[in-house]
């Protein structure tokens, strides 16, 4: 297994305004990497994505704690994993199809794994109800 | 903190936001633009993201319920200049199969 050549840890409490601080966070320690804007604007998507996640679904707006670790290897490759251990998901291959949501009031989209698995290059999602759930992605740079 | 700048004539209704939409921002845009709909009832009401350079798939959720409550009202609902980053959640989504997009690159509305 490669050595990862840095890497950095974020544990957050799980309120909406830290999805913004989630995002640029992540995006400045990956700029180290010098990435194209693009690239960029992919993980922050991917991350806000994940991170908003575990606020409404992991922990249904209740108080808990996401944990963001990323890491970056010599080869430009970058693994993201965020984790919370709310409510967990029963059917992950049912949550991960495009425009599924639990959602009624029309508000929320259904897209967030499906942008999740197109802006990175791997998307893992692992998961156990009641056990909270584990969203690792991959991407590597250019 | 976001904004949105509101323009009405001639029953066109922009909506200007200015800053990220995210899961934190869209519940307050979309109670102040709904808000603006119902007392205004423009026949077109045009969501201008030209000074959006953040968008996840809250803003989706964001469009989609607002493209309902213009066709509930009868209304048009389009999208003004997304930046390139924005677009590109909008083409994932699908969303010009549903509504116009305009004053894009592509686009000399």
């Amino acid at each position: 297994m490669k050595r990862s050549e840095n890497q950095m840890k974020l544990y957050i409490p799980s309120l909406s305004v830290n999805e913004g601080l989630a995002r640029q966070a992540v995006a400045v320690f990956v700029a180290q990497l010098n990435p194209t804007i693009e690239e960029i604007s992919d993980i922050k998507c991917a991350v806000s994505e994940a991170v908003t996640n575990c606020i409404v679904h992991g922990y249904k707006y209740s108080s808990g704690i996401i944990y963001i670790g990323v890491k970056y290897y010599s080869d430009r490759t970058v693994v993201i994993e965020i984790r919370d251990n709310g409510c967990g998901i029963e059917n992950v291959d049912e949550a991960m199809t495009p425009l599924f949501t639990t959602d009624t009031t029309g508000e929320r989209s259904g897209m967030g794994f499906a942008v999740m698995q197109t802006f990175m290059d791997k998307l893992v999602v692992r998961s156990k109800r009641g056990e909270g759930v584990r969203v690792q992605m991959t991407k590597k740079l250019g | 903190m976001e904004k949105i700048k509101f323009n009405f004539e001639n029953n066109v209704l922009s909506a200007r936001i200015v800053g990220d939409i995210d899961h934190h921002s869209a519940r307050g845009v979309r109670e102040k633009i709904d808000s603006v709909i119902f007392d205004k009832k423009p026949l077109t009401v045009l969501l201008d993201l030209s000074t959006v350079d953040f968008m996840d798939s809250s803003g989706l959720g964001l469009i989609l319920g607002r493209f309902t409550v213009c066709s509930e009202i009868g209304a048009e609902f389009k999208i003004y200049k997304p930046s390139r980053g924005v677009k590109k959640i909008l083409e994932l989504a699908g969303i010009e199969r549903l509504m116009k997009i305009v004053g894009d690159d592509s686009d000399e509305a």
